[in-house]
């Protein structure tokens, strides 16, 4: 089966013998963007979380015929070295990860939720943020989302302003 | 041999006068049933067999009478801290459908079905009595301002509703239980007990 979808901005089509085959399995093993992690492969610690149509999406548990036509955004996509994304830039900041393995996933989920709400408050954080971290890195993951949000509404104040 | 046959054909005539006379047996005797009564017993059935599925642990997990979804047989809390949220479908960035999509998922065992999220606290069931979760269903002003026409599509049209019936493995790969009537029943017992009135029985 062929599917069709759109990934940091790129089309691209992949043939799959099973169209209930993970997303996640598809990013990594098939267009090898390997930044986007498999932890538990059950839906349970949110390494895989990626964003479909601006969602946040455990891509383990999510049948790649889903993603037909939708777009994708991994944490290839969400920014790089020399343009991150205000997640990205609070992580470097914060200098958040330990062994790093569950970050992409946390990164991913903060977009997600900063989408919603532009400046969360802790209880917005323990609500939406539920991934897991073996290394425990969550006082300094807090501290980045919150910077993170700053950074988000210096970059972008116009859009603060409607929002308020 | 012609003696043994006599005595079968006395035996046949006396056995015959017998049913002929037992009052038993006699036709005025017999107890007509009212319609209304006889529909009350067949819609007391319909209920009971209705309620095998809405009251199944199952489908009360997406009931709670708190804001915690419950998974598995006991009921146990959802995994995760996950609770209702402001629209029954989980927080604002991390949602049912971060991990629930529209059909269960084989490779992770998480299920999934069209919808899916809690059903409003309005129809809280869990810890209630058939009785109970019957006249909280068919209160408009609790079920959705759905009529009995609506009550009937949606216990047996809506996916999420019959996903009791479809409800994938689970995490170990090990079927989920099942509501001990069939699909075909418990939807023809819904559509019988509507039809006689939607009558919650009395106890007895
Ligand atoms: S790998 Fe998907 S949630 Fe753990
Ligand atoms: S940094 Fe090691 S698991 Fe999170």
């Amino acid at each position: 089966m062929q599917v069709s979808f759109f990934i940091n901005g790129e089309s691209k089509s992949v043939e799959v013998a099973d169209e209930n085959t993970p997303l996640l399995w598809v990013v990594r093993d098939i267009l090898d963007l390997k930044g986007t992690k498999f932890g538990c492969g059950k839906a349970a610690c949110g390494a895989c979380t990626l964003h479909v149509d601006g969602e946040a999406i455990r891509s383990c548990s999510y049948a790649v015929k889903f993603a037909k036509g939708k777009q994708i955004t991994t944490i290839e996509g969400l920014g790089n070295e020399e343009n991150p994304h205000p997640v990205q830039q609070a992580w470097i900041e914060e200098v958040v990860p330990q062994c790093g393995y569950c970050q992409p996933g946390f990164m991913m989920a903060t977009a997600a939720l900063l989408d919603k709400i532009p400046n969360p408050t802790d209880e917005d954080i323990d609500k939406n943020i539920i991934n897991v971290c073996r290394c425990a890195t969550y006082y300094r993951m807090r501290k980045a989302i919150h910077r993170a949000a700053e950074l988000k509404t210096e970059a972008n104040p116009i859009t603060e302003i409607e929002n308020s | 041999m012609k003696k043994t046959h006599s005595y079968f054909v006395v035996s046949f005539l006396v056995v015959g006068m017998l049913f002929a006379t037992t009052p038993y047996f006699s036709k005025n005797e017999y107890t007509t049933i009212d319609k209304v009564v006889l529909d009350s017993i067949q819609a007391k059935d319909a209920f009971n067999t209705m309620m095998k599925v809405i009251s199944h642990d199952r489908c009360v997990n997406c009931h709670p009478s708190d804001n915690r979804p419950k998974q598995g047989d006991q009921g146990n809390q959802h995994h995760f801290d996950i609770a209702r949220g402001g629209a029954n479908t989980g927080f604002e960035a991390t949602k049912c459908t971060t991990c629930h999509q529209s059909e269960n998922n084989v490779y992770s065992g998480v299920p999934g079905a069209a919808n899916w999220s809690l059903a409003p606290k309005t129809m809280a069931w869990q810890g209630l009595t058939n009785k109970e979760i019957a006249k909280a269903m068919l209160d408009r002003t609790k079920n959705g301002n759905r009529s009995h026409k609506d009550l009937i599509h949606h216990l047996t049209e809506d996916k999420l509703v019959l996903w009791a019936f479809n409800p994938g493995v689970n995490q170990d790969g090990v079927q989920r239980t099942k509501p001990t009537v069939s699909e075909e029943e418990y939807k023809a017992a819904v559509k019988e007990w509507f039809e006689k009135g939607a009558i919650i029985p009395e106890d007895k």
